[in-house]
């Protein structure tokens, strides 16, 4: 098996630029760095591949090890193009975003923040529970007794 | 059993239409269930009990349903002579508890009809973990009784101590159920078998065979889920705790259910494992510490339901000695003391259920003269408490008379020939002894407190009391009596259950084993209980030096508090685990997550420390050109991360795709570098329409000492991703399966470029999932843009008027911009050549007559290019992905040159209607060979000839990429309408809107139409004509 090391070194600076740019705040950057993760992705299936070949156009001559492995390609293929949707799906979220609160952020979850705020106290576990010692108030009793309801 | 079962759970399912009909006389109904079933338990008397010539030790009836074979889970069921005993306090007790709600309840009460449904799902739990003979059956049961006494206790829902008691019982008991699971499961599995009864008869091989060990710790484990469930020390607290319930739901909690649920465990257990290691000491030791602690406790309450609450755990704790002291006479005394408890513990609960309902209060300090206004109720009260405190001829005696013996015998040993007296025998006596004389002193003190005439306190006002409310207490008062002046039958049912033990003293003969009876005559035992009686006079009477001496003493054991402390401890642990880990950060999570992901990897490659394979090349020998594109790649990628501008970054990550496509194409993938190109060309047009309203720098936010550790990680993963691929790559040994793919898409698929034949045949299933991904997308990037609706509206371009769209409004000054605005229009004016449908909508300073001619001569070549393509593709570069883009661009640049009207005719079919057909075509290809007898997304090469065209052989696969290729052109077309079209008229409403509201054009929101940035769409974004 032969491992092509152009490729994977550009797949590294790919994927070194890409997380870099994932861990940011800027949404726009966040997308950019998910298309040159996916980039680098494809770079790493094209590998697996093995050497450059001859394309995969079947000729009944050709000893199928001459052509570039077709599997990694078909993959890469379908990897392309669910990239393209994604990034439109990204577009419109960053679109959304500003149209709607004119921010390019990832802004950090307050719900969050709240919760990990919470008090030990909680009520419905530590408040103190008034001594009951009857299921029958005595106004409820004494107004049955009026009605004549049945006892 | 399944029988019963079934028609428990189904009647209770229905209750709640039930109660609509006949209001609380519903109840009525209910208990006539577990009645029918009661009669149905005294009918198989003579199956369980086959007499004298049978098995010594019982008959059973067994029934088995499958469930689920694969995990050998059955509705197993056995019926034994402990079940049986078992059923008929579960079902007596539940039908009179069911009987006695009929007037406890009122019509008015609120969600009655759940109640009784709960109440009676929670007798028929019962009743299935008592003849469950599956260890996980009776599991599921088990935890059914759990989440039913849940319900009941908070019954009361709004108010916060019911809620508080629920939740405090269902933890508790969940914690000891879970802890019993894995002892279970330990069990069953060292058993090889989960079902009870064969379990039992391997019990001795088990606690002494090779997993002794893990037996021992799964019998403690189930114990800790007896002793939760029947409350003892230090768990005890749920249970008065529990108080909360409606007092019918604590009368059955107390005397049959739920907490005897522990107790059965034990009993079911007792003849097999009590000689495990630490069943003795559990068992006795929490069981005396349990009987002390309830009885001292309720010395000192002043509320009469909790006195027989703090009783029931007293008496709990006594039950689990007695029961798990394992021995043939303290097997028999236990389920008498068993039997006796349910009677008058359901008896007195009842009773003080009538005295709250009457009199409105439970208070020992309110209540005066109860004995007075309602004798017959004393009375059943009284004989009810007597039995408790063990005075004769009542059930209570005859029981805890059979109890005392067999601890004489234990502790002194002279029960038999050559029986040595246990060490802690005669301290335990004592225990037992000081725990009667405490059960005497409350039982007096609970009779007193509920009946007497105090001095110094008011007649407590006390409303006559119906038969009807009555008659369940009467009943089980008069059953004590019976049982006490008669033990015969009682005894006739346990000894079987008695017999299963193996006698301690090998010389006791069947003649002098013990027997219930009245009358033992003049036996150490009976001196025990006299004693007893003195002291629990004794007690009572010096009551208030008693109550005196107590408040004196601390609480030293409060199970309440710690179990709140121990709450609220979690509670906290948890909010301080959330808020360190759930910190609400994208960045801080995907830092975690990617560091975890290289250091794993990194780890085990440096652990692992292999030698790098063979066959690494720095430059592939067969395309050494690609040095050059990864050069340009590598440059795109950092000026990508450098750049401060939004426009730029793009174009950088652009040019890091098209050096990629160079690269497919030197790799030797035509098709990949085919539709790469066509991808980013869309893309780019997508991000420019996207971004157009958003300010041109990108600043970096997340600076400073977080930009080191980006760094750090990125290179870190990437470092490690290009090991992990060298070493993945280097440890292929198989042959790679797509090496007959050639082979395969010739003579199966028909096709000669393999790679479209594998898209669309080899591996249509991934592809037909991929398109449908797409489809979801599409429509999220529609629903993000038009919000309400997927956008489908839009006039003809007939019915606007000539240009109007994207016009500027002139202003009124001087500036050059106007000058140049004016000459526009006046130029504009000329251009009414139809190049375009729609071209005349635009407001004239958006066109480009160059722009317009040259779409109007590229538009039909590209959409039959991208015919073509798909057509072709089957054997030559090309496909449904690349002329789906091909036309996707066809339409970019019609939009990008007439507007938005002329995207609309353009594509007069909507996005969602060619997603949906693409959908649809590429699932018939696949289901239609199914229906010819085929299998899925089977293809077939049909050949034929036509005129002019020849010779034509079409394979079956192409309809499968004619439904990709339109699915990909609705992609591209609901991008061009959200992204595009939406976006301007967003644009427009808002820019109107401010010029109304100003007048002020200048400083107007930047308008920005498409068609007057096409040509350099990507450079000069929404800066309108120079």
């Amino acid at each position: 098996m032969s491992v092509n090391l152009t490729l994977l070194i550009v797949m590294g600076v790919l994927y070194a630029c890409g997380i870099y740019l994932i861990l940011e705040r800027s949404l726009t950057r966040v997308l950019l760095g998910l298309m040159l993760l996916a980039n680098a992705t494809n770079l790493l299936i094209l590998a697996t591949g093995g050497y450059a070949g001859l394309a995969p156009l079947f000729s009944k001559s050709t000893d199928p090890r001459d052509y570039n492995d077709p599997l990694p390609q078909a993959l890469i293929l379908t990897s392309i193009v669910i990239s393209f949707a994604v990034t439109a799906f990204m577009l419109g979220i960053i679109y959304r975003t500003w149209a709607l609160a004119r921010q390019d952020d990832i802004q950090d979850d307050a719900e969050d923040r709240r919760v990990a705020k919470t008090p030990s106290f909680d009520a419905e576990d530590d408040s103190v529970v008034p001594e009951e010692t009857s299921e029958f108030p005595v106004t409820a009793v004494t107004e049955a007794a009026k009605e004549g309801g049945p006892l | 059993m399944i029988t019963v079962l079934a028609v428990t759970f189904a009647a209770a399912t229905v209750a709640p239409w039930i109660f609509r009909k006949l209001q609380r006389n519903a109840f009525y109904v209910l208990a006539a269930v577990p009645a029918a079933a009661f009669v149905w338990l005294l009918l198989q008397y003579d199956r369980v009990y086959p007499g004298k010539g049978g098995n010594p030790t019982g008959g059973f009836i067994e029934e088995n349903l499958p469930w689920i074979p694969n995990l050998k889970l059955d509705f197993a069921f056995r019926m034994d002579v402990l079940a049986w005993v078992m059923s008929l306090l579960v079902l007596g007790v539940g039908s009179l508890v069911l009987v006695y709600c009929a007037r406890y309840f009122k019509n008015k009460d609120a969600n009655l009809g759940g109640f009784g449904a709960q109440l009676l799902a929670f007798a028929g739990a019962m009743f299935g973990l008592v003849t469950a003979d599956d260890l996980l059956m009776m599991f599921i049961f088990w935890e059914l009784t759990t989440v039913l006494s849940y319900l009941l206790i908070g019954y009361a829902r709004t108010r916060l101590a019911a809620r508080r008691s629920a939740l405090q019982a269902l933890m508790v008991t969940t914690a000891g159920g879970l802890a019993m699971l894995v002892g279970l499961i330990i069990l069953g599995q060292a058993a090889g078998t989960y079902r009870i009864s064969a379990i039992m008869t391997q019990a001795a091989a088990l606690i002494t065979g090779p997993a002794q060990s893990a037996v021992a710790a799964a019998v403690v484990l189930i114990l800790v889920g007896a002793i939760t469930k029947s409350a003892l020390v230090p768990f005890h607290f749920w249970l008065p705790g529990a108080m909360a319930a409606p007092t019918p739901v604590s009368a059955y909690l107390h005397a049959a259910a739920m907490v005897k649920a522990g107790i059965y465990i034990v009993a079911r257990l007792a003849p097999g494992f009590s000689e495990s290691p630490y069943w003795l000491p559990l068992v006795l030791g929490l069981g005396l510490a349990t009987m002390l602690v309830g009885g001292y406790r309720a010395l000192r309450q002043t509320d009469i339901k909790l006195i027989l609450a703090y009783g029931t755990v007293s008496q709990l704790g006594f039950l689990m000695m007695v029961v798990g002291l394992g021995r043939p006479d303290a097997a028999l005394a236990g389920l008498a003391l068993l039997l006796a408890h349910g009677l008058f513990k359901a008896s007195l609960f009842l009773v003080v259920g009538i005295i709250d309902h009457q009199s409105g209060t439970r208070d020992i300090r309110k209540l005066s003269g109860v004995y007075k206004s309602s004798r017959a109720l004393a009375i059943v009260a009284g004989i009810a408490a007597a039995s408790m405190a063990g005075i004769p001829p009542l059930a209570g005696f005859v029981a805890k008379e059979s109890v005392l013996e067999t601890f004489v015998h234990y502790g002194t040993g002279h029960s038999g020939a050559g029986a040595a007296p246990e060490p802690w025998g005669l301290v335990l006596l004592g225990g037992l002894v000081l725990g009667s004389i405490l059960t005497f002193a409350y039982s007096a003190r609970f009779m007193w407190g509920a009946f007497a005439t105090k001095q110094g306190v008011d007649r407590t006002p006390f409303k006559a009391v119906q038969p009807s409310f009555l008659a369940a207490p009467a009943i089980l008062s008069f059953l004590t009596i019976v049982y006490g002046l008669w033990p015969d039958p009682v005894d006739g049912w346990i000894q079987p259950y008695a017999a299963l033990f193996a006698a301690p003293d090998a010389g006791t003969s069947a003649s002098s084993a013990s027997h219930l009876a009245l009358w033992h005559g003049l036996t150490p035992a009976l001196g025990l209980t006299a004693l007893t009686f003195a002291a629990g006079v004794v007690m009572f009477h010096a009551r208030n030096l008693v109550s005196r001496a107590q408040s004196r003493v601390p609480d030293w054991v409060d199970g309440d508090r710690a179990y709140q402390r121990t709450v609220g401890a979690l509670d906290d642990v948890a909010v301080w685990v959330t808020g360190r880990t759930q910190r609400g950060s994208l960045y801080f999570y995907l830092a975690v997550i990617l560091t975890v992901a290289f250091a794993v990897p990194l780890t085990a490659l440096i652990v692992a420390n292999k030698p790098l394979p063979g066959g690494v090349f720095l430059i592939d020998p067969n395309s050494p050109l690609q040095l050059i594109a990864a050069a340009g790649i590598v440059v795109g990628a950092l000026a990508a991360v450098r750049a401060n501008k939004r426009f730029l970054a793009v174009l950088m990550v652009s040019v890091t795709g098209y050096g990629i496509a160079l690269m497919f194409a030197l790799q030797g993938a035509p098709d990949l570098a085919l539709t790469q190109m066509l991808v980013e060309t869309i893309i780019l047009v997508a991000f420019v329409l996207a971004m157009r309203s958003l300010p041109p720098e990108l600043r970096d936010r997340t600076g400073g000492k977080y930009r080191v550790v980006r760094v750090i990680i990125g290179v870190a993963f990437a470092v490690t991703m290009i090991f992990v691929a060298i070493y993945a790559m280097g440890a292929r040994i198989a042959e790679p399966v797509s090496l007959s793919f050639p082979r395969l898409a010739y003579e199966g698929g028909g096709g000669l470029n393999v790679v479209n034949v594998t898209l669309v045949d080899i591996r249509a299933w991934d592809t037909f999932g991929e398109i449908s991904v797409l489809a979801v997308a599409a429509t999220g990037v529609a629903s993000l843009i038009f919000v309400r609706s997927r956008g489908e509206r839009l006039d003809k371009a007939a019915t606007i008027p000539e240009g109007t769209v994207g016009r500027r409004a002139a202003a009124g000054g001087s500036s050059r911009d106007d000058a140049s605005l004016a000459l526009v229009r006046k130029f504009a004016g000329s251009l009414t050549d139809p190049w375009l449908v729609a071209g005349r909508t635009l407001a004239p300073e958006r066109r480009s007559i160059i722009f317009e001619v040259v779409t109007r001569l590229i538009f039909h070549s590209m959409i039959v290019f991208s015919v073509y393509l798909l057509l072709a593709g089957h054997n030559l570069p090309g496909g449904g992905f690349a002329g789906g883009l091909t036309a996707g661009l066809a339409l970019t640049i019609r939009y990008l040159a007439g507007g938005r009207f002329e995207l609309r005719e353009a594509a007069p079919i909507s996005a969602g209607m060619l997603l949906g057909t693409g959908l649809a075509t590429a699932a018939a290809a696949g289901f239609v060979p199914l229906l010819l007898g085929g299998q899925v997304f089977q293809s077939a090469i049909i050949e034929f000839w036509l005129p002019l065209f020849g010779d034509i052989k079409f394979v079956t696969s192409t309809i499968f990429d004619i439904g990709v290729y339109l699915v990909v052109i609705g992609l591209a077309l609901d991008v061009l309408r959200s992204l595009g079209a939406e976006i301007d008229e967003h644009f427009e409403e808002t820019s109107s809107a401010d010029a109304a509201d100003q007048g002020d054009i200048g400083s107007a929101a930047p308008i920005a139409s498409p068609a007057t940035t096409g040509g350099s769409a990507a450079t000069a974004p929404g800066k309108g004509i120079p």
